[in-house]
């Protein structure tokens, strides 16, 4: 049963391993995976913690679904103190990882303390064991896994490693298993090197029993249909998330040359069609693969078709890897992003982050702000891919003076560069914005100012509101399972009702990242998918668990309360440049140059802003300055918090 | 006519969703060691091979079998264990050629695909079609095609 899954608490300094059931209670309010990481970051950590420091952990769970029929059960989540933000740090990854986990007995890793040496925890059938990874220090992210699975002698092994970026606190490191599922955001790769953890491998045999099999397996058999008869996973299918960056290229609503432009012109070479064109050359015709049990196959295998990485295998790209290394930096070449996506896998680094670094300098060499002294010699001017790939090998191997400062992140980076370099960082909560830009978007735009982990589009995007949905359909899914009869916009420039819709998704991917299912099977890309009306049924026939919709709304709900929590302790401050919920000011001050015509012209208003975010915490039931009240923590059992149970 | 479990492994997604239904299917649980359908990888290269009983016609598991315990089933002609008659000494798992005759050292019992008596799930959630079921006349039928097509369009010997 997945109910019988463990908890296992890891020392690294002294060594010892125990393991814990997990109480049904905790469960219910919990739930798992990312909601009950909430619960015991918030826990097992003191405020002011240092994020690099052996008292910081480093939480590991797969959703309480992951392994059942449920339907892309893949979810790996990670979380710690972040070493980017100095706030919540939290990411999950697909691929085969998290089932294996499950499959060897555990739910939720607890890692405290930091190892002498490198070492590698080796899960297996519900023993845990703290091995030397001395010879793994140094390997790439691919590297390392091949190289466990050879000592422990099982091609079954499934492991999550860091690579080099990982081992030089590149603070946006990341943590990586398979070829390109990346747990990206946050630096979790930082808080595993600054642990000594160079690896978790797991094996598992281990019976998953399915409460009610053979119903399991019909409902199963629908949501499938459900999930992959929606034309955004039938293409997500085909062409993976570089669609998305194509589609929305086309309107002007990506970033480029550090969001000066909302548009990359002639970028024929890197538009998804081309990237397919690549893939199907060199592996052919049925190169999309999939997560652990997932139908949607949305990543695609490729070969690097030229230049010095020519022949190299690697999977995706996705939309963040053309951000990162087309759009954003103003590169148009296919070559480039397929070259850098290889790059960020090896070296365990976050795309994303990475990638707005690079541009953001570009831009600080443009002004003059940096000069060919801090880049020591390198041309790092905007459209220069070797420049760009350059400084990918740069940062994370924290070779020279530009590299080893933007390692640190943009708001420390910001700090040693000087001059108004921090005006033209383009982040909120010391992490980097997607490339993407959303001042056509004022629901887009709340969204990233209010994420709990930083500017970020997984946690609470309303994506649907690109759609212009009729507003009957907007309100048949906004309004359950709690009742909602405020205003509600189909247009997606428009202020109104979009708190609502914010608060609405936060709760929704909240609920998701709790039973360990991918986003694409929910309401993110795609209006009619599975939500909270449906996950009862897969939750009950999986593990026998009850729940109605509005207990899982309020579960979603306590754990992103808190999160908020989590954030507040550590600093979290309303108006905060840096730790709070707030966009940089060009979302404010300068108007978008490019795209379609309603697009042209639009930036957000920043009254228009500040009372969204007015109503998005009334919604929550926090105070003007973002802060739970006590009714609400009471209303949500958080008024004892920490309450050490776990 | 007789139907066979046929891999097309280039379709393959490897998500290994078949592993899942099948020891679903078979033993109510999650657990890929249970499943009669295995997705065999090279990661490093990005390729996925599902591996499955072939249903030998001269199957060699069913002739090494000292107690007669393996037949062929007369509806479906999958190839059957009688557990009644098996004694568990694995001679079967030693001789076959594709390792889809597994022992289970928890149950102590081999087990192999079994066609789900027909209907094989794996195929029926298989939404990529990397394993059909099929009558062995219609895949050489269609294979045929596939390389008339190539000689038609002069593909084929573009490609030697």
């Amino acid at each position: 049963m997945p109910l019988d899954r463990k908890i296992a608490y890891i020392d690294l300094t002294t060594g010892k391993v125990e393991i814990r059931p997990i109480p049904i209670e905790i469960r219910r309010k919990f739930l798992g995976g990312r909601g009950l990481d909430a619960y015991l970051l918030y826990n097992h950590t003191e405020k002011g913690v240092d994020p690099l420091g052996p008292d910081n952990v480093l939480l590991v769970s797969a959703g309480l679904l992951v392994g059942t029929l449920a339907s892309a059960t893949a979810r790996t989540h990670f979380m710690a103190k972040s070493p980017l933000t100095g706030l919540l740090g939290s990411a999950n990854m697909g691929g085969f990882f998290g089932p294996e986990l499950v499959w060897a007995g555990f739910h939720h890793l607890v890692i405290k303390g930091k190892a002498e040496k490198p070492v590698y925890l080796w899960i297996h059938n519900g023993k845990i064991e703290i091995r030397d990874a001395t010879k793994l220090w140094g390997k790439t992210t691919t590297e390392t896994q091949w190289a466990i699975r050879e000592e422990l002698g099982d091609e079954e092994i499934k492991s999550a490693v860091i690579g080099p970026a990982g081992e030089n606190l590149v603070r946006y490191a990341n943590v990586m298993t398979g070829i390109k599922n990346a747990a990206g955001r946050t630096g979790m790769g930082c808080v595993m090197g600054s642990k000594n953890l160079k690896a978790i491998a797991v094996r598992g045999t281990m019976d998953l029993k399915i409460a009610y099999p053979i119903e399991a397996l019909e409902y199963n058999k629908g949501f499938i249909e459900h999930i992959t008869s929606a034309k955004v996973n039938q293409t997500q299918g085909t062409l993976g998330t570089p669609f998305i960056w194509g589609a929305t290229n086309s309107w002007g609503g990506v970033r480029v040359r550090n969001f000066q432009y909302n548009q990359l012109d002639y970028a024929d070479d890197v538009e998804p069609e081309s990237i397919d064109d690549i893939a199907t050359k060199t592996v052919g015709p049925h190169h999309m693969a999939g997560c652990f049990a997932c139908q949607v196959h949305c990543r695609a295998r490729y070969r690097i078709p030229d230049g010095p990485y020519k022949g190299k295998y690697d999977e995706g790209p996705e939309y963040t890897s053309i951000g990162a290394f087309a759009g954003e930096p103003e590169c148009r070449s296919a070559v480039t992003v397929l070259t850098g996506n290889h790059l960020v896998n090896q070296y365990g680094v976050d795309n994303l982050e990475i990638g707005s670094l690079i541009a953001w300098a570009m831009e600080l060499y443009e002004k003059g702000i940096i000069t060919q002294k801090e880049t020591e010699g390198l041309d790092l001017r905007f459209g220069n891919d070797e420049a760009l790939l350059e400084m990918v090998h740069r940062i994370c191997l924290r070779k020279g003076w530009l590299g080893n400062v933007l390692a640190d992140g943009g708001v420390p980076a910001s700090q040693k560069i000087g001059k108004n370099s921090f005006d033209y960082l383009i982040q909120v909560k010391g992490m980097s914005n997607l490339h993407s830009d959303e001042r056509p978007t004022p629901a887009l735009a709340l969204n990233v100012a209010t994420a709990s982990r930083g500017s970020d589009h997984l946690r609470s995007r309303p994506a649907i509101d690109l759609y212009h949905l009729p507003e009957e359909v907007l309100r048949k899914i906004y309004s359950t399972p709690i009742p909602y009869d405020g205003p509600l916009s189909s247009e997606h420039t428009s202020y109104e009702g979009k708190p609502w819709q914010v608060f609405w998704q936060e709760n929704c991917y909240m609920a998701v990242d709790c039973l360990g299912i991918c986003k694409y099977h929910t309401v993110f890309l795609g209006a009619t998918l599975p939500n909270f009306e449906d996950w009862p049924k897969v939750i009950y026939l999986n593990t026998g668990l009850e729940f109605t919709p509005k207990e899982l709304w309020e579960i979603a709900e306590r754990c992103n309360n808190l999160e908020r929590l989590f954030n507040l302790r550590e600093g979290l401050k309303r108006h905060d440049p840096v730790k709070g919920d707030t966009l940089n000011h060009r979302y404010f001050d300068e108007p978008c140059r490019r795209g379609a015509p309603d697009v042209v012209g639009l930036k957000i208003d920043r009254d228009k802003f500040e009372k969204m975010v007015d109503e998005f915490y009334a919604y929550h039931g926090w105070d003007k300055e973002g802060v739970p009240t006590p009714e609400t923590l009471k209303r949500l059992g958080l008024e004892n918090e920490p309450s050490h149970l776990l | 006519m007789e139907k066979i479990i046929v891999v097309d492994h280039a379709k393959c997604t490897g998500c290994r969703l078949c592993e899942l239904v099948c020891s679903v299917v078979h033993h109510g649980v999650s657990n890929p060691e249970k499943s009669r359908i295995r997705i065999i990888k090279w990661e490093s290269e990005g390729v996925y091979v599902p591996t499955v009983c072939q249903q030998c016609e001269d199957a060699p598991c069913m002739n090494a079998c000292p107690q007669k315990a393996i037949f062929r089933d007369a509806d479906t002609d999958a190839v059957l264990i009688d557990y009644s008659k098996c004694i568990g000494c694995r001679f079967c798992v030693a001789v076959c050629p594709f390792g889809a005759m597994v022992y289970n050292s928890a149950e102590k019992k081999v087990f192999k695909c079994d066609l789900c008596g027909g209907n094989p799930q794996c195929v029926r959630f298989c939404d990529v079609k990397a394993v059909s079921f099929a009558p062995a006349e219609k895949i050489s039928y269609d294979k045929k095609r596939i390389t008339a097509e190539k000689l038609h369009s002069g593909k084929l010997y573009a490609a030697l």
